[in-house]
């Protein structure tokens, strides 16, 4: 399953969905929003996506890690829209014969995924709201 | 003359003022040429120029390539999902 949804993610959705009799282990990240940011309280995010070229991009990083690891099944799910602190933004799902294929590839996924996938976060504040750019240029500007 | 649509994401959307424009190229034009053009339309893209990157009907364009009539270019800022 490879996903943007406007939604809470369904986790245990996600990790049913790669449930496969051949595996001997799911990897699963889930990646979850923070409450702050360079010592700044953060209040909620919002995630904008270039959805049908993310989805493209999206579905080759599994593919890839597929045929790379021998996986049995891969699902990838990313929210768009606002994701309120400590809610999963992101989750990877992984099967495969044995541990060190998941892990691994589970790794792959969401390392492709956060640095070339077009999605973008937008962290707000109690005085503003900033763009995150994850090679660490920001830039402040205030809240039309 | 070739007209592409322009679609502009995030900081790069706020930057332009606008999140999708038309434009009119000559038939050799090129993504680098297109990259000019843009910032000497939105002057404002200038400060994010050296981290933009552009996507030709949903790919990323690696270093110059060609444009063709009817292309879909989307500007794109760093991107910061997961």
């Amino acid at each position: 399953m490879i996903e943007i949804v406007d939604h809470p993610i369904d986790v245990p959705q996600v990790l049913g969905s790669v449930s496969h009799p051949g595996a001997g282990g799911i990897a699963l990240f889930v990646g979850t929003t923070r409450n702050h940011s360079h010592g700044k309280e953060v209040l909620y995010l919002e995630y904008e996506a270039y959805v049908p070229m993310a989805l493209s991009m999206m579905t080759q990083i599994a593919e890839e890690a597929k045929a790379r690891w021998g996986l049995h099944a891969i699902s990838i799910v990313h929210r768009r829209t606002r994701v309120d602190i400590s809610e999963a933004s992101v989750v990877v799902a992984v099967s495969s014969s044995h541990r060190k294929e998941a892990f691994e590839a589970c790794r792959f996924a969401i390392d492709t995924l956060k640095k070339t996938v077009p999605i973008w976060k937008k962290e707000f504040f109690a005085d503003g709201a900033v763009w995150v750019d994850e090679e660490g240029h920001k830039s402040l500007e205030p809240e039309a | 003359m070739i007209r592409v649509t322009v679609i502009f994401f995030a900081r790069a959307r706020d930057l332009a003022g606008t999140e999708k424009a038309v434009f009119e190229l000559s038939p050799d034009a090129t993504t680098s040429l297109m990259m000019q053009v843009l910032v000497d339309r939105y002057p404002a893209l200038r400060e994010l120029q050296d981290h933009l990157r552009l996507a030709v009907n949903r790919s990323y364009a690696a270093g110059t390539a060609a444009l063709r009539d009817g292309d879909e270019v989307a500007v794109i800022p760093p991107v910061s999902g997961g």
